[in-house]
């Protein structure tokens, strides 16, 4: 199997180092722990492995199995083939974080390329090498404009529209910061307007977060917020949903500090969550405060051009405990499988993605606006997500779908209890006009039982 | 290079220059030398801040190392040397000249009577070269 | 004659992959949302897999030679991981569904929280966290909120052994704790009169790594666990290191109180050039209300013939959620299969061919280079890398040279307590004579460092591209190939 020792091996090795027993490698361990009795199963063979494996995949039902209108930042796009065959190579998939940059130009360089790609889709000027997910990325977002900051603006002022995992994840990042107050959790039915957010900002407030299409799936133009958010001194950072950037206008050209987002979107299978990409980007002013891995160009003696990991001394291996941030890796072969999906799509690839979500979505909602029982609640432009008033409980109505094969939308009342019966329904390019009909007519049947 | 005579030196590898009540603050040729080339400078505090000794005052990164430059007295700053953020080039080539970095108008200057004279702290680092 | 980039292989009007047709109508998008310009490349799908081949041809990786990086643990992948996280049941399913469609999913977690609690002695895990510094990070915040919970807020401290790996420090920073230090003595343990130095009632815990950064088991480990216990403290223990007890001992049973895994080290999920990584967290009983929401219970048990209902579940006093969603599940699939292929005898095999592995690896190159401390070490060790015949010769020069002889070199210059350190880890999957020749090149350098020192100064000379100007990069910071049109 994998390890490759034979008796006679062993024995060998073991004379070389001067001992008798395997057993004698261990004596530093205190005796009476030494070698437990572990209860685990007895091990298996790669042929059961794999039968095991399968019989557990089997007791799910995938997106396979059914439509999938569900989406509430995790999105079931297709992935072209050429995505997966380029990252399960081995010598992507089995290097380490490029120390060596000599014996690393392949990911160095896919990196800079995945930085450059992320800039131009987002319109900022730096991308850093990516963070763990959405969520992570929008703390680690706040962390730079606490730090950047220095520790004197103590109020973040995040919008509803900011997914609830990522807003979550920010409370329990900053949960040892005793003065900081995060603020704009007020609720408003039936959807919370950003603009409402303006009047929590002060010359305290270090940060405000929106996201861009939003929670809900809405688009708006955030200029003027930003400009008037820029006036208090504040750092402003918009979460976006990548793909949308295909065709709505990027972050950048707002004004934005900072943006994140979730790449998930970008040829990366769903996977029951994870793993994904946290998307990081933001302007060359900010950069000495931006945590995470960044490639930079340069030469070799002889003027050859090469890539190499820069602005180490930010990181927690030199900085230790004045290091802002403790990350020390970023997403690697998920950030490449990113980068070969936008290299794959390219300019047009992209747009037309993105534009066949968005007209997708924007069918099933002139389907239901038609019928007397739902509300399409999204008021404005929206992207590939709306948000849906039906007649009952959504989570009921989500029970009854799965005997259509349908996975239906997310039930908004699970984060905003003024939500009850609202579905965020998403439709991607993965469906077409006949499933979304079919999910309408559904729908209308479960409805009236 | 020589350390410079008429300066005060810390363990920490800053140097003071007193003239009056003022006092110009950077760091030695023995620290440059340990950081190699300096990449990166940000200063940490504004004119007008009071500062207590020991606080940090600005950082300084190379592609190996970061250090943090502690003000050796309390005070106010009263001047930072702006052209140095954009030539950090003089940190590694005239530490004790052009690469002077904050000044600080000192509010105790007994605090200097702990500091290390030149041949003090040229010994200081002679013992740590082995 | 580097490879271009991909903006550079751009040609307008290529496109690498086509999308169907529409079969809606289209509508609007108010203009002034609309973009103008997508600057992205243009390239057919054949540009596009050239350019990556030969890209990932730049590479050096476990399937082409031996990566000794030291804490890394840089064994061998193996490719059943890949198909089994590839299963259409695993990788089409959607975070958000509701949990009787996920039930394989979800007996998969339960059952690698319960195998990895059983591995290292714990009663509770997490599968949260996306690394091993995001796990760090929860195992300072569980850390934290366990005194609070009590009342004892005094306890603002954090001690960090001086051999400790830079995340640690970071991570106890960022949340809000003070670090103070304390030493290792000649044997490579924690020094016992510093760590006794700084405990006193307002230490909230210390971060140890066991083995060490030396690669050294902590003699005093049970000493050292009772002093901390003793002031109130809390032991975090860095897993980085686990590979080395495998089946030998649990850290749980040594009373350490909470510790995070690193899958794609120990448990041999690929290293992906940097990530995804995985690393989630296992606590004794009295921190299991405190880890991170959520994870993953019985709901209702098995009965007859029906299995048991899995669902999720918040722990009492969750210090909260650490991402979005559940935790890299790709990765547990993964460390899932390879843990049920080892099965309960097996694992031990794992940490005994590491030792092994590193201990013979050790005794080849001893007479050579001068180890950091004599000692049985565990899965990896240190050494010096310079010589005082060889005066100009530095560790990185030895980094570099060991390329032309195909080898990936060790971590240098960590732990920062060795000068110039080496710090070889070989791991279990490597073969003897693998080790041989690699002790081969390294012996063969030692020579080449007294006798030719330029060979080293100069070194890499076989590599795609030479020693790069690092302080180039640093001061002009080209980050992207693509630079925004800015406004006039």
């Amino acid at each position: 199997m994998f390890i490759p020792h034979s008796d006679s091996d062993k024995s060998e090795m073991l004379k070389k180092i001067g001992l008798e027993r395997i057993e004698d490698l261990f004596q530093d361990v205190p005796e009476k722990h030494r070698f437990p009795d572990l209860n685990l199963p007895e091990a298996v063979s790669e042929m059961e492995a794999l039968q095991n494996l399968k019989d557990l995949a089997e007791v799910n039902f995938s997106t396979e199995d059914m439509l999938c209108f569900l989406g509430a930042g995790a999105y079931n796009h297709y992935v072209p083939a050429a995505v997966d065959s380029i990252i399960t190579r081995g010598e992507f998939l089995t290097a380490y974080t490029p120390y060596q940059p000599e014996v690393s130009q392949g990911t160095l360089q896919a990196i800079f390329e995945y930085q450059s790609l992320i800039a131009a889709l987002t319109g900022m000027e730096v991308s850093n090498a990516s963070h763990y997910d959405g969520a992570t990325a929008a703390a680690e977002a706040c962390v730079l404009a606490y730090h950047h900051f220095r520790g004197k603006r103590n109020k973040f002022v995040i919008s509803k529209g900011l997914h609830p995992h990522y807003r979550q994840t920010i409370q329990t990042y900053f949960q040892g910061y005793e003065k900081l107050r995060i603020v704009g959790y007020e609720n408003e039915i039936p959807l919370p307007d950003d603009d409402d957010l303006l009047e929590m900002v002060d010359s305290d407030t270090a940060i405000v977060y929106v996201q861009y299409p939003d929670f809900f799936g809405r688009v708006r133009d955030f200029s003027k917020f930003v400009e008037q958010v820029h006036e208090k001194g504040a750092l402003v950072a918009i979460s976006v949903n990548p793909i949308a950037l295909g065709m709505l206008k990027p972050p950048g050209e707002f004004g934005a500090d900072i943006v994140t987002g979730e790449g998930q979107p970008l040829g990366i299978p769903l996977s029951f969550g994870g793993p994904y990409l946290g998307i990081f980007a933001t302007q060359k002013q900010y950069v000495r405060k931006l945590a995470g891995r960044l490639v930079g160009e340069t030469v070799d003696k002889e003027g050859r051009k090469g890539y190499v990991l820069t602005l180490t001394a930010r990181e927690q291996h030199i900085r230790r405990e004045k290091a802002t941030s403790n990350i020390c890796t970023n997403q690697g072969l998920i950030a490449l499988a990113a980068t070969v999906y936008l290299s794959l799509l390219g300019k047009h690839g992209l747009k037309q993605v993105a534009k066949l979500n968005f007209d997708k979505a924007h069918y099933a909602a002139s389907q239901f606006d038609q019928l007397a029982d739902f509300e399409v609640v999204t008021g404005g432009p929206f992207f590939n997500e709306f948000v849906l008033k039906c007649p009952m409980p959504v989570e009921e109505i989500n029970a009854l779908l799965l005997d259509y094969d349908i996975l239906g939308g997310y039930d908004l009342s699970r984060d905003y209890p003024e939500l009850e019966n609202h579905m965020l329904v998403a439709v991607t390019e993965a469906l077409t006009k006949d499933e979304i009909d079919y999910f309408v007519n559904s729908l209308q049947e479960v409805c009236h039982g | 290079m020589e350390n410079p005579q008429g300066l005060k030196y810390t363990k920490t590898d800053e140097w003071v220059k007193v003239d009056g009540k003022v006092a110009t603050i950077g760091v030695s040729d023995y620290a440059q030398s340990q950081l190699s080339d300096i990449v990166y400078l940000e200063f940490l505090v504004e004119p007008d801040d009071d500062i207590s000794k020991g606080s940090s005052v600005v950082t300084l990164e190379s592609v190996k190392a970061a250090a943090d430059v502690n003000s050796p007295v309390s005070g106010k700053v009263v001047a930072l040397n702006d052209s140095l953020s954009d030539e950090f080039e003089a940190i590694n080539t005239d530490p004790f000249g052009k690469a002077w970095m904050i000044k600080v108008e000192m509010s105790d200057s007994t605090e200097l009577d702990s500091m290390l004279s030149a041949d003090e702290y040229s010994t200081y680092c002679e013992d740590r070269e082995h | 004659m580097g490879e271009a980039t991909i903006f550079e292989i751009s040609s307008p009007g290529r496109i690498g992959v086509k999308f169907p047709k529409s079969d809606v109508p289209s509508f609007e998008l108010p203009s002034e949302l609309e973009r103008k310009d997508l600057p992205l490349p243009e390239v057919a799908e054949l540009d596009v897999v050239r350019h990556f081949t030969r890209l990932s041809k730049l590479n050096y990786s476990i399937d082409s030679g031996f990566y000794p990086l030291g804490s890394c643990t840089m064994k061998y992948n193996p490719r059943i991981n890949e198909v089994t996280a590839r299963l259409a049941g695993f990788s089409k399913t959607h975070p958000f569904q509701p949990v009787d469609t996920v039930q394989g999913n979800l007996a998969l977690m339960y059952e690698l929280q319960q195998w990895l609690a059983e591995i290292s002695g714990f009663t509770g895990v997490t599968l949260q966290p996306a690394a091993g510094a995001h796990g760090e990070y929860v195992g300072v915040m569980a850390i934290r909120a366990y005194h609070d919970d009590r009342g004892d807020k005094k306890r603002t401290k954090m001690i960090i052994p001086d051999s400790a790996h830079g995340t640690n420090p970071a991570s106890s920073s960022m949340s809000g704790f003070d670090v103070v230090h304390c030493v290792t003595d000649e044997r490579g343990n924690v020094d016992i009169e510093s760590l006794k130095s700084v405990c006193d009632d307002t230490i909230a815990g210390l971060m140890l790594t066991n083995p060490n950064t030396l690669g050294l088991f902590e003699q005093g480990i049970s000493e050292v666990i009772e002093i901390v216990h003793q002031a109130g403290g809390l032991v975090y223990g860095d897993g980085a290191n686990l590979n080395a007890l495998l089946g030998i001992v649990r850290p749980g049973d040594l009373g350490i109180d909470i510790m995070h895994f690193n899958l794609h080290k120990t448990f041999s999920t690929p290293h992906g050039g940097g990530g995804p990584g995985s690393g989630p967290v296992g606590v004794a009983n009295h921190l299991v209300d405190f880890l991170p929401c959520p994870v993953v219970a019985i709901l209702e048990p098995a009965s007859g013939d029906f299995p048991p209902f899995y669902g999720f579940m918040e722990p009492a006093k969750s210090i909260g959620r650490m991402k979005a969603f559940y935790g890299h599940f790709g990765m547990m699939v993964r460390a899932y299969t390879y843990i049920s292929m080892y099965g309960k005898e097996g694992l031990r095999q794992i940490a005994e061919g590491a030792v092994l592995n590193a201990n013979y690896l050790m005794a080849l190159v001893s007479d050579h280079y001068k180890l950091a401390y004599q000692r049985i070490c565990m899965h990896e060790f240190v050494v010096e890398g310079h010589w005082p015949n060889a005066p100009e010769v530095h560790a990185l020069d030895i980094s570099k040279r060991l390329m032309d002889y195909n080898f990936h070199p060790p971590t240098n210059y960590f732990p920062l307590i060795v000068p110039e350190a080496l710090m070889i880890e070989p791991t279990e999957t490597e073969n003897k004579e693998t080790l041989e020749k690699f002790a081969d090149a390294l012996i063969k350098i030692a020579d080449e460092a007294v006798n030719e020192p330029q060979l080293l100064k100069d070194a890499p000379h076989n590599t795609p591209i030479g020693r790069l100007d690092e302080v180039k990069a640093a001061k002009d910071l080209v980050l992207c190939c693509w630079i925004p049109e800015t406004e006039t």
